[in-house]
């Protein structure tokens, strides 16, 4: 036990020494400059060393140069080994000395490397940055900085936690210290330390503190307990106990907005199918090929607009809208139209159609896939708390979906080509009889359609792979949910994806992905069996025949 | 675009126009070299490049005046990704065309669907990728990883340098990854590790929607003990796989993801920053600084005339088996299956790494392994690698099957030959 003390106490002071603000000296200046000019030494091992040096040199130099490494932003001249910041300037770059900011002048790519790192780098140096930054003035900086330290807490950790509690103002970070001091204080051989931690681990939602907990509780491999003293083992029972109710709550919340998540896709692709499969009866095949097309015309704004990425999306879904939308009226107009209630011609030439698209995409742009961004403000995720948080990208997909879904909705019932449309797809002789040209209401019908699709493609190349492939990928589904729905109810859809999205989610913990993707198809056909038009069948006598 | 469209257009015509030409007018003195790949399809995403690579090859070879005195020829196939078809043209391309050899397939149902119709019509095979094991035929020359040369070196880096404790091991549902966890779990398990810290996943092909893996991950990594993925994840599935761990802010740091499906050609269809720290495994990377990689890239590069292409490493595994196929016919003085095949044993090349390829008994190469972390600009950096190079082997050792079985072709004639019933189970896998 003195034993571990001591350990404690030596690594407290270790981790206490940079913390102590030594009067700085020359000597320290000098051997940090030493310290960083080796840096660009091949061995990771080395590099790894220096950087723990440099770690306990008070130095105002330190963070910055530590930062540009950790973002792979750090470089050293070829010629003498300088290590170097560099900075874009025309086809050059112009580089600085990272110890006296001295303008070392304008140098070519090849003149100059990266200083590298991997990833046991990154860790090393994320940690040492943390630390200080636990001084900042920002509350939010602060508790990214405690957060850090906590992930890989370790004895020298808590302690420079320990000791910056007492001056911490803000809630939130006091609170995150707390726990990561008692993550430590848990393993401690103070009784009294011990259970005061156990309850405010009890509190927390840390994933890592759950762990702890369920250490404590361990039982060896002869059936029993690791931790001998019953008291504790039931206080860490209760915190557990109390810990997963409640991550059970989020847990319930985390797998409906996957499921809301999924089940938004699934809305996107069908949503465009609902019109040329559900209001028109066209079995498209080509359907996924025009969401293709979407995902492709993503990609061509991205490379005419190569500095506004975060924008370009914005520009694609109108555009995606116009292209796929042409390429369905070319289709309709060339094709389909021949083969009006013809149905297995129909699949059959949409098919062939679709093979058509595919490799006019390969000869194209080649069949690799291409590269598509994602502009900054559609990565990361919004952290509700430690156990709980909602991925940008997919939120912006769920209210995406809404939108097109709803546009769609008043479009049909709100506008004269909709009610054009519905009198057409109800009964194509009167309403004929009425003076709609059902032959152009048809052409912009499954223009729309088309065009729905392509803007669906537009939102799956932030999620998926751009390439020749893609479209195959969502046929099925998006057969499934507009079938499963109800054909020709646009609400049908709506509430088919979502419900077949949450279903899907919420199975798959228990059942793993492809089981529950065979289980969703089973029930389907099942359903399909008991009501064959779908949730919200069609109703009406021009339905009938 | 129309414009340069319809010059390729022509270009393409005169094109066969002219190939048809050479053939009838060198019909008689050519080796034909049979390629077989994916042109249309799911796979022409990775196959079309080796395609190219092949034809390439063939090109330079004649340059130096082709083997035997004879011109090659590639003759070039298109399986459009249907595994039934593949085996039909592999027919085609040896009774009718006559080729000498082919190289090809990537897929390993691929492999399996060729199989049969190389060993009925005494063909040769000269396979690229890297696969599961479990297999040894004498009509085929195994020129990507086994196992042993890629999944279990980059698990025993995790291990002793990373410290990885716990383990991910998620895959496309199918034999390659199938097999392979299978052979990892029993290798990790023979290292000490419990089954509680090994959590497998199987997803199906082209995968999308991975919000529930990738939270069921974070959740088994942050149970205080270091955490890593092995993914055997399939080609298209990658890409929102890695976007959904940046996502949900699981850095290579934290979770290091170790894959070995992704390589730079894969990577340059890729937003790469999510990727950025995270590793793979192979037996060969376009960032290695070597004299014969150099020379190679900057062929490939003017052979493709594009500056951006990138070479990966079952490209390098063609390179390997070509300039064998090439040796092993000029050793044996004719392009006759059996003599060939009987030559190639033994036969050393270099590879372009730095080391050197060689033929084993077994018909697997000796590879080194290389674990690079992926940089922003779609390459990888070396982070690590075994010393000296590493011989493939068809049967895992950790396996209770194949434990026992060898493959020895100019010994034993056997390529499932069992150590302890002392018996060949022949041509049967």
């Amino acid at each position: 036990m003195s034993k571990i003390l001591i350990t404690m106490f030596c690594l407290l002071l270790v981790s206490l020494v940079p913390m102590q603000a030594m009067p700085e000296t020359d000597l320290t200046a000098d051997e940090f400059a030493e310290l960083v000019s080796q840096l660009h030494v091949k061995s990771y091992k080395e590099k790894e060393a220096i950087i723990k040096k440099i770690a306990t040199i008070k130095d105002p130099r330190k963070v910055p140069i530590l930062q540009r490494m950790q973002d792979g932003e750090l470089f050293y001249r070829n010629a003498d080994k300088k290590i170097v910041f560099r900075e874009a300037s025309a086809e050059q770059y112009r580089i600085t000395d990272v110890l006296n900011n001295e303008d070392l002048g304008l140098v070519d790519a090849g003149d100059i490397k990266k200083v590298k790192i991997n990833n046991k780098l990154r860790r090393v140096i994320r940690g040492i940055i943390a630390r200080l930054r636990l001084q900042d003035e920002d509350a939010g900086v602060r508790l990214t900085a405690v957060n850090n330290i906590v992930k890989n807490i370790n004895a020298s950790g808590a302690a420079l936690l320990h000791d910056s509690l007492p001056e911490e103002q803000d809630e939130d970070v006091r609170e995150a210290m707390k726990t990561g001091v008692a993550l430590m204080d848990v393993l401690s051989e103070d009784r009294p330390v011990r259970i005061a931690a156990i309850m405010i681990l009890g509190e927390s939602v840390l994933p890592a503190a759950r762990s702890r907990l369920e250490d404590i509780l361990e039982k060896d491999d002869a059936g029993d307990y690791v931790e001998a003293d019953a008291e504790l083992r039931q206080l860490a029972r209760k915190g557990l106990d109390k810990i997963e109710s409640r991550l059970n709550v989020y847990q319930f919340f985390e797998t409906a907005f996957f499921g809301l998540s999924l089940g938004s896709v699934l809305l996107l692709i069908a949503v465009g199918l609902a019109i040329t499969f559900g209001v028109m009866g066209v079995i498209n095949m080509a359907h996924g090929e025009l969401m293709m097309i979407g995902a492709y015309t993503t990609y061509v704004v991205q490379l005419m607009m190569p500095n506004h990425i975060d924008y370009s999306l914005f520009v694609a879904i109108p555009l995606a809208f116009v292209v796929a939308g042409l390429f369905g009226i070319a289709i309709e107009r060339s094709v389909i139209r021949f083969l009006y209630g013809r149905p297995l011609e129909t699949l059959l030439a949409t098919f062939g159609i679709s093979l058509i698209l595919q490799q006019m995409v390969r000869s194209i742009f080649s069949p690799l896939n291409r590269s598509v961004a994602t502009p900054e403000w559609m990565s990361g995720s919004f952290e509700i708390n430690a156990a709980l948080s909602l991925t940008y990208n997919r939120f912006y997909v769920i209210i995406f979906s809404l939108l097109v879904f709803f546009f769609l909705l008043a479009l049909l019932k709100k506008t004269s080509l909709g009610l054009q449309v519905r009198a057409v797809s109800q009964n194509r002789p009167m309403a004929k009889a009425m003076g709609v040209r059902s032959e152009w209401v048809d052409a912009l019908t499954f223009g729309l359609g088309s065009g729905i699709a392509g803007v669906a493609g537009v939102a799956l190349s932030q999620l998926t792979n751009v390439g020749p492939n893609l479209g195959q990928t969502y046929i099925i589904d998006s057969f499934m949910v507009v079938v499963f729905g109800g054909v020709g109810n646009l609400w049908g859809t709506l509430v088919s994806a979502m419900s077949l999205g949450v279903f899907n989610k919420f199975l798959e913990p228990s059942t793993g992905a492809v089981l529950a993707k065979i289980l969703v198809l089973v029930l389907i056909i099942l359903f399909i069996q008991k009501r064959p038009r779908g949730m919200f069948p069609q109703k009406g006598r021009a339905v009938e025949n | 675009m129309k414009i340069t469209k319809l010059n390729k257009l022509s270009l393409f015509v005169s094109g066969i126009a002219l190939s048809v030409v050479i053939n009838v007018a060198q019909a008689a003195d050519t080796i034909k070299v049979g390629v077989l790949h994916s042109l249309s399809g799911t796979m022409a995403i990775s196959e079309t490049t080796l395609k190219d690579t092949m034809v390439m090859l063939v090109e330079e070879q004649n340059k130096k005046g082709g083997v035997l005195g004879k011109k090659l020829e590639a003759v070039v196939v298109d399986p459009a990704s249907n595994w039934p078809l593949f085996a039909e043209k592999a027919r085609e391309l040896i009774q009718k065309e006559k080729v000498a050899v082919t190289f090809g397939c990537w897929t390993s149902v691929s492999r399996k669907s060729v199989l049969p119709v190389f060993e009925e019509l005494n063909g040769l095979l000269f396979y690229p990728v890297q696969y599961e094991g479990e297999e040894s035929s004498k009509n085929v020359f195994y020129t990507g990883a086994a196992p042993n040369q890629q999944a279990i070196p980059a698990v025993d880096y995790l291990m002793n340098e990373i410290g990885v404790k716990r383990w991910v091991l998620a895959g496309t549902d199918y034999v390659y990854p199938r097999t392979t966890n299978k052979i990892l779990e029993a290798y990790l398990k023979a290292k000490g590790v419990k089954s509680k810290d090994i959590m497998i996943n199987y997803t199906p092909f082209g995968h999308s929607d991975w919000q529930s893996i990738v939270a069921d991950i974070k959740k088994f990594g942050s149970k205080g003990k270091k955490t890593a993925v092995v993914s055997t994840i399939n080609g298209d599935a990658n890409v929102p796989f890695y976007k959904e761990l940046g996502n949900q802010g699981i850095s290579a740091e934290d979770i290091p993801v170790v894959a070995f499906s992704v390589g730079e050609e894969e990577l340059s269809g890729i937003d790469t920053k999510p990727l950025v720290g995270h590793l793979a495994a192979w037996n060969y990377f376009m960032s290695v600084e070597n004299k014969d990689n150099a020379a190679f890239i900057k062929s490939w590069k003017k052979f493709t005339k594009n500056d951006k292409r990138v070479t990966n490493d079952p490209m390098e595994a063609h390179v390997i088996g070509f300039k064998m196929w090439v040796k092993a016919v000029e050793k044996a003085g004719t392009t006759d299956t059996d003599a060939v095949a009987k030559a190639m044993i033994g036969l050393e090349v270099p590879n372009m790494t730095g080391g050197i390829a060689k033929m084993l008994p077994n018909h697997h190469l000796t590879k080194p392994v290389l674990i690079g972390e992926i940089q922003e600009n779609g390459q990888f950096d070396v982070v690590w690698q075994t010393d000296g190079t590493v011989p493939g082997d068809a049967w895992s050792d950790f396996l209770p099957g194949s434990k026992d079985v060898v493959s020895d072709w100019p010994k034993l004639n056997c390529g499932n030959y069992n150590t302890k019933t002392k018996k060949c189970s022949g041509q049967n896998y």
